[in-house]
């Protein structure tokens, strides 16, 4: 038993967890701020990873050999990706359904995931396949103690962080962050203060798809292949990980999705079923336990 | 005096039996228009079976082919031990039937045990744990070696035919009429209407939400069996995420708690998804260009992101056809 807990599997976790982090956070913001869970938020790292892949051969056949400045551009490019079909999904999509019931923008939510899947998949220049990843910044291998470990493990964790401690930072000291907190609090009394709730909407979705987008070069630099149907897994994970954190809680969601990055790693290390299933069983636990997450805060119904 | 009325849904039925029937064995119809009735049947019993869980009891539900799974490995796995055993038994139908059952009934205790959760959960939380729990339901089944693994279960003996499974799409709806129509059906209807009023009137919530789940299973389990006994195979990607969107896809489409809606995009749906199967491959044999069979899910979220931006409540919203319903006596 004592073989699995080795500093490797941490370090691996960590890296999941980096990335289920990015994905999760999307899912919490949109969910506190219009209570719908975005089914299609794991194609949006999908839309990330594909628009990597095809930016990455353009800026190297611009800037050969310059691997830092060609990964920003690459790293830019798929955030934007992933951000405006967030926020396109939304003005198209949910934005009609807004003040409809509930379950209808959580139907359209699956049919805009399935959407963007299918049609990933009948393009023909991206088509159903397997596409390996190109390395966009040459691979190391660096030894730590018992564990080696490449830096693109390091790239990983500290993308994740630094995009983390910009969104805190956003959330809490700018103008736009505290739209967005007030949106989540309460719509209407934000309206009455005269935010334009709709533009802060749109914003979550940019900020949720664009981290999403990020995620999806992340994976796709770690994990070196990519296909449209690569965000259905890692989406369903980083929406359980956002709900064990309390979904609608931003730091629940990084909490949630390290956790669970590092519950799989282990989980899998001693039996691949095991590794299967952990996720849905911690979200099966959490819901029958305290179904309000780890940092959620307690909502009473309103009669 | 209340006058004696005809049952007009059993009129229709036999009718509808009979000219299937007579148009097959005239040859009008071929064997391949015959299975595509079948399977349309079979996902009137899916459609009908999840709109009383999400349709009639406002629950939400999106692993409802796991169920059917459960329903078709159960039955598939019975029929061929007692195939091996006695390969003579091929014309009994009384095992079959009896196979059928247990599938039913496996798929029932499955359900039942999905019900709890629903207690504690509400809307979009449920609807991720049934996804949950149809996703294990499949990584199960993809990993029992014994039931074929990721291959699928291979080898089922075909017992489905067109007189059984419209026997039990038709004693399935005739079954979810006279529940709706009940105290029950009209318990399960005030809880999707407003739970917590449902709750104040002294309507016990609980058990008339697993109540649902459970006999949305079994009939799930039903169709699943039988459609594993139709095309002979029980595969885990039959029963997945995507498969259960489509019979969601079918009840929006027809309308959340018409079980005449559901029949209709049924037929509907599985018709012109086989229209665009066809379509599709021709268009692409004609233009010679590379178009795959992934633009037919692309056309079918389509429909469904279009039905619920401008019909949300589906072709017939909440209305019944006057043939399913029961009359009122005067």
């Amino acid at each position: 038993m004592g073989s699995i807990f080795n500093a490797q599997q941490i370090v691996n976790g960590l890296q999941v967890g980096s990335i289920y982090a990015l994905i999760a956070l999307g899912y919490t913001m949109v969910y506190g701020i219009v209570r719908l869970i975005n089914f299609a938020h794991g194609d949006f790292f999908m839309i990330g990873a594909y628009a990597a892949y095809g930016s990455f051969f353009i800026f190297n056949s611009m800037l050969a050999g310059k691997h830092g400045s060609i990964a920003f551009l690459v790293l830019i490019v798929s955030m934007l990706a992933g951000g405006l079909i967030a926020m396109l999904a939304n003005q198209l999509a949910y934005k009609p359904l807004r003040y409809k019931p509930k379950l209808s923008s959580l139907i359209t939510a699956i049919g805009v995931s399935m959407f963007l899947e299918y049609f990933f998949s009948a393009l023909p220049m991206i088509g159903p396949s397997y596409r390996s990843f190109p390395d966009i910044i040459p691979k190391v291998q660096i030894s730590l103690g018992s564990a080696t470990i490449s830096n693109y493990v390091v790239i990983d964790i500290v993308v994740a962080a630094v995009l983390m401690i910009g969104l805190t930072f956003l959330v809490r000291k700018t103008a736009l962050g505290k739209a967005m907190r007030a949106v989540s609090q309460d719509k209407d009394a934000a309206r009455l203060m005269g935010i334009d709730i709709e533009k802060v909407i749109g914003f979550t979705f940019l900020i949720g798809g664009s981290f999403a987008g990020a995620a999806g070069l992340l994976a796709g630099m770690t994990y070196p292949r990519i296909f449209p149907y690569m965000g259905i897994q890692p989406g369903l994970k980083a929406f359980i990980a956002a709900v064990l954190g309390g979904i609608g809680n931003i730091p629940g969601a990084v909490l949630g999705a390290y956790i669970m990055g590092l519950a799989e790693t282990f989980a899998s290390a001693y039996n691949s079923l095991l590794g299967e299933g952990i996720a849905f069983a911690i979200l099966i636990i959490v819901l029958l336990v305290r179904p309000r997450g780890l940092l959620g805060e307690k909502v009473a119904d309103k009669i | 005096m209340t006058k004696v009325k005809l049952p007009k849904f059993l009129i229709a039925s036999v009718v509808f039996y009979a000219i299937i029937e007579a148009l097959f064995r005239l040859e009008v119809l071929n064997g391949y228009i015959l299975h595509i009735i079948n399977q349309s049947l079979i996902f009137v019993i899916l459609a009908a079976s999840l709109n009383l869980i999400n349709g009639i009891t406002g629950q939400f539900s999106l692993g409802h082919m796991g169920f059917a799974g459960v329903g078709a490995y159960v039955s598939g796995t019975l029929t061929t031990i007692i195939l091996k055993l006695n390969p003579t038994v091929t014309s009994n139908m009384g095992i079959f039937v009896l196979c059928l059952l247990a599938g039913g009934v496996a798929a029932a205790f499955i359900g039942f045990l999905i019900g709890f959760p629903s207690l504690r959960l509400k809307g979009d939380y449920l609807a991720i744990v049934t996804l949950g729990f149809g996703e294990i339901i499949r990584t199960v089944f993809n990993n029992i070696d014994y039931v074929g693994g990721p291959r699928g279960l291979l080898g089922i003996p075909k017992f489905s035919n067109f007189t059984l499974i419209f026997i039990a799409a038709f004693l399935l709806i005739v079954i979810m009429r006279n529940i709706i129509q009940s105290s029950h059906g009209r318990a399960m209807l005030s809880i999707r209407e407003n739970e917590l009023a449902a709750d104040l009137v002294g309507i016990n919530t609980t058990q008339y939400k697993v109540m649902a789940f459970t006999i949305g299973a079994f009939f799930a389990g039903i169709a699943g069996g039988l459609l594993a006994h139709l095309i002979q195979l029980a595969h885990p990607t039959q029963f997945g995420f995507i498969k259960s969107v489509e019979v969601l896809i079918m009840i929006y489409a027809g309308g959340v708690g018409s079980m005449t809606g559901s029949i209709i995009a049924a037929f509907g749906l599985t018709f012109l998804s086989e229209g665009l199967r066809i379509g599709i491959r021709a268009l692409a044999d004609a233009t010679n260009l590379p178009i795959g069979g992934e633009w037919r899910m692309v056309i079918y979220s389509l429909l469904l992101i279009f039905i619920m931006l401008f019909r949300t409540e589906g072709l017939m919203g909440t209305k019944e056809s006057r043939i399913i319903k029961i009359e009122e006596a005067d």
